[in-house]
């Protein structure tokens, strides 16, 4: 099941006018595994996602979602496929509670009426299941939580809605180093529960911590896709800044090389 | 991979804080016995969440002051002129709720009661069945709403603007209509079922089987709640909490049908009447009982609070209110909810305008500016926030009686020529302390995270 990626994208070109963002780009997610997608600023890793989540179009090349080609126009189209993305501002209502945000737009309901109770139910059950014990109750207010708390509510959404393929932008940028861990703990745990994880983070780390795959965009090219255990850190870095290290990576620029 | 562990291992009080920070900040029942609750709410109002507190206070202040001021504010006559006083301008801020949820304003609802009273008189007036001229009414209400919240989320006209233009417009809409009858600029409202909302009592009984009836609703909704949770294992209200609420229910039910039930006419004396060219005495008539717009105020209070607390749409105004950005990813369609909103402020306008018409006749001047400041201050003295996101019904509901008994009791503590003038300012003036208290809570609020 891990050989056939949920996520596969070909030979990807994005141009903005004269400006050719992402070249020949090929990027994967599997299932079970966390994905890191690593390069420095302009790399073009926010135009891949935008992307992926269909907020833009592709020019070329093939997108292909659990083994079948298909088309993503819009946001709505990936929420379909099975696709979420959480980006860095969060999107959570602070005058509704964790319950209340879980199932915001997909509130299930009795009759006419909200069935608060299995809603809570279910919420309780998707927290305990991603392990999740920082937050006290399902039941209070958004903005009663910290950054760390609230990072984890928009990503157990995901889990609720039976989502396959999360994607993370940047999920512990604004979060002290306890927060951090318990965010990072929970990617972790999305995986192992068999959803393919994409994370987009810019510290190495965190990448380091909790990647299986590390994938180093550079100048709008695929640098290099490699295991997380096969390299260092060291690599990656340079990887990053220069788009080679050693034998791996993109040869003076010519295309990518794995 | 995952073998780092994540170091919750907090110190006892902090886990404690963040227990109590979670109680404060919950939607649901909390567990525990009557201290726990009694400190949960302190935490809150502490926090800056307030809910009703200021105007519940406000409002037992004032009544003690007008009546230590003045004995005639406490007797039985006045009780029953507040609540026809207070049901048009609570009737009115209940649909400004709705939009003040979502952080808008509606400066037309004023004129559209006006509006509202206009039409109904008219149409009854050149000889419409009176059921024809309400729904006719509530109609032309659906239109001017759906007006404001298309300009507003459509055409993304601030609803500031919108609704100020239509304040002016619906103002002449209102003179034209009345001149259309009578130049003289007044209409009575001819029609008997609607001049008995505000001018005619229901009978003894029938006042106190709705008291029950709402009592026995009341108890059965929580009982049908607590089993619902319990059922579930979640925690659910303790029995005391709910049998303390429910005391305080009948309290604040029983003890007004209680009042109303008495006969509160000032002159008790049989009164000479020419009949038929004759003397005669009439025996004195009683003038007792709830009077018939109470029912209509409590229907639509129970209708409108189901819809914002327990319908998809009521959770999709909260959520559109606190952060239309997250609603919209949600796959919440903000246009449609911001244009309902507008329409069920309107459509409310219109049922205020014939209870005011019912209390008065209709003049040119209806709900002008004055109302529709009543109005907006009654939900926001309630507890409902400018800011959009916080609010509820019954806001609207103690708001009103608040305001109500600010303009019943001045109107008789201050005498004299400047009487009027002296009303304007403190009720300007009270609407800018709500306000302020508005602002000043969500600012601690948001401090704290309550």
């Amino acid at each position: 099941m891990a050989d056939t990626p949920i996520l596969r994208m070909r030979g990807i070109n994005k141009s903005f006018g004269p400006v050719h963002v992402l070249k020949d780009v090929d990027f994967d997610a599997r299932v079970g595994e966390v994905t890191a997608l690593v390069g420095d600023n302009g790399a073009g890793k926010s135009t891949l996602v935008k992307c992926i989540g269909g907020s833009y179009p592709i020019d070329s090349g093939t997108y292909e979602y659990d083994g079948h080609p298909v088309v993503v126009h819009s946001p709505r189209d990936a929420g379909a496929l099975g696709i979420e993305i959480v980006y860095q501002d969060l999107a959570l209502c602070d005058n509704l509670d964790v319950v209340q945000n879980m199932y915001l737009g997909r509130e299930q309901v009795k009759g006419i009426m909200l069935d608060e109770g299995s809603m809570e139910v279910s919420a309780k059950e998707v927290l305990e299941s991603l392990r999740v014990r920082t937050i006290a109750s399902v039941r209070q207010r958004v903005s009663s939580l910290s950054g760390g708390q609230r990072q984890t509510v928009a990503i157990a959404k995901s889990v609720l809605w039976n989502r396959q393929l999360v994607i993370l932008d940047e999920p512990t940028a604004a979060l002290g180093v306890a927060q951090t861990a318990q965010v990072l703990d929970l990617v972790r745990r999305l995986a192992d529960q068999g959803l393919a994880v994409v994370l987009i983070s810019h510290n190495m780390n965190d990448v380091m911590q909790v990647a299986d795959k590390i994938t180093v965009l550079y100048l709008g090219q695929i640098a290099a896709t490699v295991n997380r255990a096969d390299v260092n850190q060291t690599q990656v870095v340079e990887l990053i800044t220069s788009g080679r290290s050693g034998d791996i990576g993109l040869k003076n620029g010519a295309g990518a090389a794995a | 991979m995952s073998d780092t562990d994540t170091g919750t291992t907090p110190v006892i009080t902090e886990e404690q804080q963040l227990a109590e920070l979670a109680a404060a900040a919950s939607t649901a029942p909390i567990e525990g016995g009557l201290r726990e609750y009694w400190h949960t709410y302190l935490q809150r109002v502490r926090a800056g969440d307030l809910g009703s507190l200021p105007a519940v206070g406000g409002l037992v202040l004032l009544v003690i002051i007008f009546s230590l001021a003045q004995s005639s504010f406490w007797s039985l006559g006045n009780f029953g002129n507040l609540i026809t006083q207070a049901a048009p301008i609570t009737l009115l801020a209940m649909g400004l709720v709705f939009v003040l949820l979502l952080g808008e304003i509606d400066l037309a609802a004023g004129t559209t009661s006006g509006v509202g009273a206009a039409t109904t008189a008219v149409f009854v007036y050149n000889g419409m069945n009176w059921v024809l001229a309400v729904i006719l009414s509530l109609a032309v209400g659906f239109v001017i709403g759906y007006f404001v919240g298309f300009m507003r989320a459509i055409v993304r006209v601030p609803s500031f603007v919108v609704t100020l233009a239509l304040f002016l417009a619906l103002q002449g809409v209102v003179l034209w209509l009345v001149n259309s009858v009578h130049a003289s600029g007044n209409i009575p409202l001819k029609s008997s079922v609607l001049n008995a909302l505000e001018q005619s009592n229901m009978p003894l009984w029938l006042g106190w089987f709705m008291g029950i009836l709402l009592l026995a609703g009341y108890l059965a909704v929580k009982l049908y709640d607590r089993h619902a949770r319990r059922s579930r294992d979640l925690p659910a209200e303790p029995l005391l909490i709910t049998g303390l609420k429910a005391g305080a229910m009948a309290v604040f039910i029983l003890v007004p049908i209680g009042l109303l039930s008495q006969d509160r006419s000032l002159n008790k004396n049989p009164t000479v009447q020419n009949v038929n060219g004759k003397l005669v005495q009439v025996p004195h008539k009683s003038l007792e009982g709830v009077p018939w717009v109470v029912p209509l105020v409590v229907v639509l209070v129970i209708v409108l609070g189901f819809v914002l607390s327990r319908t998809r749409y009521g959770r999709h105004i909260y959520a559109v209110g606190g952060n239309d950005e997250a609603a919209r990813r949600a796959g919440i369609r903000v246009e449609a909810v911001r244009i309902s909103v507008f329409v069920i402020g309107s459509m409310m306008a219109i049922v205020s305008g014939i209870v005011l018409a019912s209390r008065l006749s209709v003049n040119s001047a209806e709900g002008g500016g004055n109302t529709l400041l009543l109005a907006v201050g009654a939900a926001v003295i309630g507890g409902t926030s400018l800011f959009g996101g916080k609010g509820k019904i019954t806001d609207a509901v103690i708001g009103a009686m608040l305001l109500a008994v600010i303009a019943n009791g001045m109107a008789d503590l201050i005498q004299g020529d400047n009487s009027a003038a002296i009303q304007f300012i403190v009720t300007g003036g009270v609407l800018l302390l709500a306000a302020t208290v508005d602002a000043l809570s969500r600012r601690r609020a948001g401090s704290t995270g309550v």
